[in-house]
């Protein structure tokens, strides 16, 4: 091998000239200062606490007795299932302060953006129960019209929702109405794309959003350790340069005061806040599931202690905001409405095979009036058998 | 019977205008006269786009109407999707063929299907812009032709310009469709010049149109967008060998214009389609069954297809090998001289 004649060269000869000084990097300070927007360290809680005596009390039995409808909500749709009326029910048993907090905290012009589990809340805002079932009966996807009651679909695909609240919130205010969006995801729906990309846009566009969290501890069966390393869901919120906040899911005061709050800081053009509320899911994912392969009964009636019925139920009576006449009242009205939900849901739907072409689009094309003809001769042969 | 596109009032020979100007004319008379739509993507605002369609829009509209966002295209058409639930007409750009993936979970999951899943209570009148194909030396990732996707899902519109004046004309349909119409922009078409006046009027016509671009008798080319250029050349030179090949204009893949493509086939008895995606799961192969399906006695040969190689776009240095040139499209045609049993 033939050796090189090239001469190695210094990149910069720098004998004799005066000791190199590295350029420092231009000035760098911190975009917002985080502090403010950190959670605190320990989930937020009115019940049992002083805080409880500065209740309203007519808010109070109004989520009580919502709470007591949606326990029963939850146990008929569960029996719903076993009796073949409903193909799956993703059960928000445990959840419900959740559930009720997020649909009352909401003005009737602004929009609900629920996941597949939030059923409830689409109901105590004001759907229709049977309605609000028509997706997991399989009737129809949604079946509502989510201008009706401002319930966006409920959200099957994880996270995709959160997208469409910001959207909506952002395009609210691009035409000056002051409407809030609330949006909810579950804590397996965190580690999303879209959740990352719903929070990112609505800090940017200070959108008036708030993402409700229920960390229910599991997806399907994968607990929140093998889903973040972060400190909780809601210190996610620093990164996107939001508040984030931490509410014991299952006291219905604690949560409605902390969406309350974030409602109100939307609304007043203070942007987008994220929620964690720490709660559990007393029910397997849905009757399909079976939650004995992940995870121990102990933990479970831990949870059932903490129930979040009972804690509000509890406190009422006892600060004299409740008394057992209402109590038997909110226990028979939801009775009355799980008697007229079987009923109802035990009368077969009526179905139009036609209706398979009528909302593709907003004028048929030629190839779906073709397939349309199809099905019609089919039908028509069928009647005639 | 389809016409042209283009009605000539000015008698001054109009200005040459690029596609790009006229998609670009096409957005800034939309925004002009409804105050619904509104323009959003990564770079739209004060760069005007990487290809600069929508150039000087933000001046005009500002910054509510013409948004740069974050970049991040599921969260772009995501929260299209909301702004269309509250009544806007968003129309995102979507930067590049390759860059739409991550959002293809919106459009297929929702975007496509929201009017259907509520029954037609809320419809999703918006634009997805998608810059596509190859010939413009892109590197990786910045010449797909991803057609095929698109049409593979019910209730999305596709169509694809080939002309100036298609450009102008299909992007206001578009603007103006209730439903969610994918818009793909051919990327090396965007400079091709036309003399054409965003002062006179351009035909506005219903998406789902195809025209027939050039009259013939012994074959038809079946194409669209890019490849149109392509098979009006091949036509040209088809002349010498005595080929009086028909060339038809798509336009719209979905809906799809079985009229005026079966007309044309049954006219000619032979048919060739022309595109750049793969030619395997590619639009070709369902346009061929279509052709066959309708015109099968009147065929003298089978439908040929002339398609991008089934491969990854290559790179730039190699993607002349493999976009249907001319030649391609030439010998394509001299093998619809098929006799049963060769």
């Amino acid at each position: 091998m033939k050796k090189s004649t090239m001469t190695v060269r210094p990149v910069q000869d720098l004998s004799g000239a005066a000791a190199y000084r590295p350029t420092p990097p231009p000035a760098w300070k911190p975009r917002t200062d985080p502090a403010p927007l950190l959670p605190d360290s320990e989930p937020h809680r009115v019940l049992g606490t002083d805080a409880a005596a500065r209740l309203d009390a007519g808010l109070m039995r109004r989520l009580y007795a919502e709470l007591v409808r949606g326990r029963r909500y939850n146990a008929q749709a569960t029996a719903l299932t076993k009796q073949g009326r409903l193909a799956v029910y993703p059960s928000s048993t445990g959840q419900e302060a959740c559930e009720v907090a997020a649909a009352l905290v909401l003005e009737e012009r602004d929009w609900l953006f629920p996941s597949y589990r939030d059923t409830l809340a689409a109901v105590v805002r004001g759907l229709d129960p049977v309605q609000a079932l028509t997706l997991l009966r399989g009737d129809w996807h949604t079946g509502y019209d989510p201008r009706e009651h401002r319930i966006a679909p409920l959200c099957t695909p994880l996270a995709t929702q959160l997208p469409h609240a910001v959207g909506l919130a952002h395009a609210a205010r691009l035409k000056g109405d002051d409407v809030v969006a609330l949006a909810m995801v579950g804590d397996g729906g965190t580690s999303e794309g879209d959740f990352h990309e719903a929070l990112n846009f609505a800090a940017v566009w200070k959108a008036p959003v708030v993402f409700l969290v229920q960390n229910n501890g599991f997806a399907i069966s994968v607990p929140l350790a093998k889903q973040t390393a972060a400190p909780s869901l809601a210190h996610k919120a620093v990164g996107y340069g939001m508040p984030g906040r931490l509410v014991d899911g299952n006291d219905a005061a604690a949560v409605h005061e902390v969406l309350a709050e974030a409602v109100e800081r939307a609304r007043r053009g203070g942007g987008p806040t994220l929620v964690e509320a720490v709660t559990y899911r007393i029910e397997a994912h849905t009757n399909a599931d079976d939650a004995t392969r992940y995870r121990g009964d102990a933990e479970v009636e831990a949870w059932r202690a903490h129930d979040p019925v009972q804690l509000l139920e509890r406190e009422l009576l006892e600060r004299g905001m409740l008394d057992e006449d209402g109590v038997r009242e909110a226990r028979e009205a939801a009775e009355t409405m799980a008697a007229r939900l079987r009923d109802r849901m035990n009368a077969d739907p009526v179905l139009d095979p036609m209706d398979l072409f009528a909302h593709v689009y907003a004028e048929k094309t030629a190839q779906l009036r073709e397939q349309e003809a199809l099905l019609r001769a089919e039908l028509d042969a069928e009647d005639e058998r | 019977m389809t016409t042209a596109a283009t009605t000539v009032v000015d008698a001054k020979p109009a200005k040459p205008a690029t596609m790009a100007q006229a998609l670009g004319r096409a957005l800034r008379d939309a925004m002009a006269e409804d105050p619904t739509v509104h323009v959003m993507g990564e770079d739209v605002g004060a760069l005007g786009g990487v290809f600069r369609v929508t150039d000087g829009l933000v001046k005009e509209f500002g910054e509510d109407r013409v948004t740069d966002t974050p970049l991040a295209e599921a969260g772009i058409l995501g929260t299209a999707v909301g702004m269309a639930m509250y009544g806007l007409r968003p129309v995102v750009e979507m930067q590049f063929d390759a860059f739409a993936y991550p959002a293809f979970e919106q459009l297929i999951s929702h975007v496509a299907r929201m009017r259907n899943r509520t029954r037609g209570a809320m419809p999703m009148p918006m634009v997805i812009r998608v810059p596509y194909g190859g010939g413009i030396g892109g590197v990786e990732h910045h010449s797909d032709s991803s057609e095929a996707y698109y049409m593979a899902t019910p209730g999305l519109h596709v169509v694809t310009p080939a002309t100036v004046e298609d450009a102008y004309g299909l992007m206001r349909a578009a603007i103006a469709s209730d439903d969610p119409v994918v818009f793909l922009e051919p990327k090396r078409l965007y400079w091709s010049k036309a003399a054409w006046s965003p002062e006179a009027p351009t035909a506005v016509e219903p998406i789902g149109r195809a025209v027939v671009r050039r009259s013939g008798r012994s074959a038809t080319l079946i194409t669209y967008g890019p490849s149109l250029p392509v098979c009006m050349e091949a036509a040209e030179a088809a002349e010498a060998e005595g080929w009086d090949l028909e060339v038809v204009d798509l336009r719209s893949l979905v809906p799809f214009d079985d009229e005026t493509v079966a007309a044309s086939v049954r006219r000619t008895g032979r048919a060739v389609v022309v595109h750049e995606s793969t030619g395997f799961g590619g639009p070709g192969g369902e346009i061929a069954a279509r052709v066959t399906e309708r015109c099968f006695h009147h065929l003298e040969a089978p439908v040929l297809r002339v398609a991008g190689f089934d491969i990854p776009y290559p790179p730039p240095m190699l993607e002349r090998h493999h976009l249907p040139g001319v030649d391609r499209v030439l010998d394509a045609v001299a093998r619809l001289q098929w006799e049963a049993g060769s």
